[in-house]
């Protein structure tokens, strides 16, 4: 991916996730969020993850905003205007903002292995189709001898191949989920 | 050249933003979108250790299988979250965090 | 077998009435006064009992090292002092039948007796100093029960809590002094065991293992044992309150066998005193002192029973100071002889427990006559009214000045003389022919003032003889103050009476000098008098040692007190209470604005926590080393 575009999905998804932060309407900060997850997407793209990025835009951008927005619209939430702001949370947040920030640049810089670049680790597929050998399915070698990247199948296949126990415990997961959300949404009958 | 570190300060830019979120933002919905955020960011920093990281001359496909993960969490995550913000609203008429100071010591 | 029985009866006998005495009721006096009257048959029968040292049960055994054991010396000490317990217990037994009518709580009155004659019989019997100090502490507890008997009383209460506390003192000198015997006699307190370490073996004088200090203070530790229980100066206030007690209590205990128990002891461990010079004299001087203090203190009391207290108090003194001064006579040669040699504080306690008894029991008879009235100046006349009483009284008196030839209390009387005249120090002789002559005068002058003169108030006029009850015992105890001393009756009585030597001339002389001036002095100061002739403050007031002894108390409590106190403030409350507790206070305090309830705070938290935790694990740890 040239440079260029790197810089503006970057500036795209820090943008707007600047404007989530600082909005003042619930609405404005939740589409924004939908368009910085939208850059995000690109660039994960743009790391060859494309199952990543299509998911991304597919659960964040699509259901997850759409819930955000389905519960502004019927809380009607206002907006903040006439709030005061509150200053020693600014202050503290944006200070740890900048220091955490500052770290991490320090942190990147200090080691050797945020050097590498698309180009000193190229991908290698034909090489791979024979390396992963039998263990693969027919299906994933045969892409990758055709010259393309089959990262939904990788994905599928070491979800199912290796983590087949962790798969069962996030579909429980969601099924509690579901549950809690449906108790925590009934009213109470002693309610007023 | 775009390097792995380009990604990785995004990804922490990314998250500082959010947690500024979550520190000053006042309303709690919006506290709920910058921990999304958040969350995204640590998603970028996993693909692109994955993508930098190869394996047989592939992108190391156990860091993708996390970010799947992460996201299948987050994603019941802000289910259950949203359901707590509308119990929260039913009884205080509000999503203002600071509205929820039980657990004051 | 004997020794089991006399001991073993009153423990029953106690243990069922204090177990049970609601339920018993009346039969309970039936059960003591019976098992006294047991106990005394079955003394008689121990009379002729052979010489023994057995244990009678394994108490304490501690790894093979160290044993003590309910051990039962008997031998002509122990005999003898077992019969005057028994006696004069069962006669206190059935005097107090007759005393006590009217008392509401006599079942306890009557339990604490029969546990007064276990402990007393313990000590009596007793083989080594671990047994002995068991019951000493028993008899120490009997006693407050008695002597607490009316506890309603204020002073009542006051006196048995003095008694208990000074004994208390006593009582450890007398431990330390154990553990001392104990330490160097390798483990055994047995009294055989002791006596022979310290006559023949490896403690005795000029043998190696004899030190004179090491001998002096366990002398002395002991004999502390001896100040507490037989009152002796400086621990002798006790006695005098005690009188609050019953007297049929303060006649068996406070006279005739308790207080006599330091003497007894101290006679059983003569062995230690000899051994000691320095301790011999020590103890024949402190005995001295007590005696001419209490004589002179017993000169101006008004109370009947407070002047037999002092009198007590004086003649324990005369046979403390009678152990002692035997002791330095055997150091300086004058060892008794024969195969069954006596003691003259053995003999003048044998001697005395008979007619302080009485004399005890007849003031007794006094104020229940006189409707518990107990000042000698709101009597007078008696003698018409109560003439058995006053005829025993009388001989019990006599007994005690020593008439010469006649009484009992002469002879016993003159053997200390003599002992303290062989003692080779001028001052004990002279300050017990002294005692002598005091002791007549004020008994005579009591005497003079209750029962001679005309009565001074309503109740003496009205007084009448005793039931019949109460005047068996005073005859009883008449008898013995006469005849006790006479050979007919010390032989198989087992007194350890000293043998007959012939008395040096002026021993003789000092004996009948003193009793002849001290009466002649009662008589021409007393006769007929209505009110005190004489007036002597210092005497009156107990030389003024409960206050001197307050002032001491007061003073050194208050430092003490402030110090501790002090020390309390700052070490206790301060660095142990306070401190921790206002860093805990303000560590919470600190922590509680933490924990602020606010959501972003936490937040704020937990991010600047992750900021330090990379900043150390990236940046901080690899320059450590790590």
């Amino acid at each position: 991916m040239p440079p260029l575009l790197f810089y503006l999905f970057a500036l795209i998804t820090l943008g707007f996730g600047f404007l989530v932060v600082t909005g003042r309407n619930p609405v404005t900060c939740a589409l924004a969020l939908a368009a910085s997850f939208v850059g995000l997407a690109a660039l994960f793209l743009s790391l060859d993850a494309y199952f990543i990025g299509v998911i991304q835009i597919l659960v964040y951008a699509g259901a997850v905003m759409v819930l955000f927005l389905f519960i502004i619209m019927l809380l009607d939430i206002k907006t903040e205007e006439g709030k005061k702001l509150n200053v020693p949370a600014i202050v503290s947040g944006v200070l740890l903002a900048v220091l955490l920030t500052l770290q991490i640049i320090a942190v990147v810089g200090s080691t050797e292995l945020a050097n590498k670049t698309s180009q000193n680790t190229p991908l290698a597929l034909a090489e791979a189709a024979g390396k992963i050998g039998k263990a693969a399915l027919p299906t994933i070698t045969n892409d990758l001898k055709a010259g393309t990247l089959p990262d939904a199948k990788l994905i599928g296949f070491t979800l199912f191949d290796q983590y087949g126990f962790h798969l069962q415990v996030i579909g429980l997961l969601l099924l509690v989920g579901t549950i809690g959300v449906v108790v925590l949404s009934k009213r109470e009958r002693s309610a007023p | 050249m775009i390097t792995l570190g380009h990604y990785l300060v995004v990804s922490g830019m990314l998250f500082s933003l959010g947690l500024a979120g979550v520190i000053a933002r006042r309303n709690i919905i919006i506290v709920y979108m910058c921990l999304e955020m958040m969350l995204s960011a640590a998603n970028l920093a996993l693909v692109g250790f994955s993508r930098f990281h190869l394996v047989n001359g592939l992108p190391d496909y156990t860091a993708q299988s996390l970010v799947f993960f992460t996201i299948t969490v987050a994603a019941a995550e802000v289910a259950v979250g949203l359901a707590i913000i509308v119990a929260l609203f039913r009884s205080k008429q509000s999503v203002d965090v600071e509205s929820v100071t039980k657990l004051q010591g | 077998m004997h020794a089991s029985i006399i001991l073993l009866l009153p423990f029953f006998s106690a243990l069922v009435i204090l177990l049970g005495h609601r339920q018993l009721k009346g039969a309970s006096v039936l059960i003591s006064v019976g098992s006294s009257i047991i106990s005394f048959i079955a003394c008689l029968f121990f009379l002729a009992a052979e010489d023994d040292n057995k244990l009678l049960l394994p108490f304490l055994d501690v790894g093979g090292h160290f044993h003590a054991g309910i051990e039962v010396l008997i031998d002509k000490q122990s005999r003898g002092m077992m019969f005057i317990v028994s006696f004069i217990g069962m006669l206190v037994h059935i005097f107090s039948l007759g005393y006590m009518k009217d008392d509401d709580a006599k079942p306890r009155f009557f339990g604490s007796l029969s546990l007064f004659m276990f402990s007393m019989t313990g000590i009596v019997l007793a083989g080594n100093l671990i047994m002995m100090f068991i019951f000493w502490e028993l008899v120490g507890l009997s006693s407050y029960l008695l002597i607490g008997h009316w506890y309603q009383k204020a002073s009542a209460a006051e006196a048995c809590k003095k008694a208990f506390l000074t004994n208390r003192i006593g009582d450890f000198g007398f431990m330390i002094g154990i553990l001392l015997l104990f330490g160097a006699n390798h483990g055994s307190v047995n009294l055989d065991d002791l006596a022979t370490a310290f006559k023949s073996g490896p403690l005795a004088p000029g043998a190696p293992g004899y030190s004179a200090g090491f001998t002096t203070a366990a002398a002395l530790c002991i004999f502390l044992g001896a100040v507490g229980k037989s009152a002796q100066f400086p621990l002798h206030v006790w006695l005098p309150d005690a009188m609050e007690g019953p007297t049929p209590v303060s006649a068996l205990i406070h006279a005739a066998t308790m207080v006599a128990a330091g003497v007894y002891m101290l006679v059983r461990v003569s062995f230690l005193i000899e051994a000691s010079p320095l301790a011999a004299e020590i103890i024949a001087g402190i005995g001295c002192f007590t005696a001419l203090l209490a004589a002179l203190m017993a000169t101006q009391q008004n109370d009947i029973k407070r002047v037999l207290a002092y009198s007590t108090l004086s003649q324990l003194g005369y046979m403390v100071m009678a152990v002692g001064a035997v002791a330095m006579a055997a150091q300086h040669g004058h060892e008794a002889h024969g195969p069954n040699p006596g003691h003259p504080a053995m003999f003048h306690l044998y001697t005395h427990a008979f007619f302080k008894a009485m004399l005890f029991l007849g003031s007794g008879a006094v104020i229940y006559a006189c409707h518990h009235e107990q000042d000698i100046w709101k009597m007078g006349g008696l003698r018409k009214h109560m003439p058995v009483t006053f005829w025993t009284f009388l001989i019990g008196t006599l007994a005690l000045m020593g008439l010469p030839w006649i009484t009992s209390g002469f002879y016993s009387k003159e053997a200390i003389l003599g002992a303290a005249y062989d003692s080779g120090c001028s001052i004990l002789f002279h300050s017990a022919a002294l005692t002598a002559l005091l002791t007549s005068f004020y008994m005579m002058r009591l005497v003079i003032i209750a029962f001679f003169g005309k009565p001074r108030t309503e109740s003496a006029h009205h007084a009448t003889e005793v039931p019949v009850i109460m005047c068996l015992p005073l005859i009883a105890l008449a008898v013995f103050s006469v005849l006790s001393a006479w050979d007919g009756f010390a032989t198989p009585l087992q007194a350890l009476k000293p043998a007959h030597e012939p008395p040096h001339a002026t021993v003789l002389f000092a004996s009948i000098a003193a009793f002849i001036i001290g009466t002649g002095g009662a008589i021409y100061l007393y006769r007929g008098k209505d009110k005190d002739p004489i007036s002597i403050k210092l005497f009156a007031n107990k030389f003024y040692f409960d206050e001197i002894y307050a002032v001491i108390v007061r003073i050194c409590q208050d430092r003490l007190a402030w110090i501790v106190t002090a020390l309390e403030r700052v070490f206790v409350d301060g660095l142990i209470a306070r401190l921790p507790t206002a860093i805990v206070a303000r560590l919470g305090a600190a922590t509680r604005l933490l924990q602020g309830g606010h959501l972003q705070g936490y937040t704020f938290l937990l991010g600047g926590g992750v900021i330090a935790v990379i900043y150390l694990v990236v940046f901080v740890l690899p320059r450590m080393g790590h």
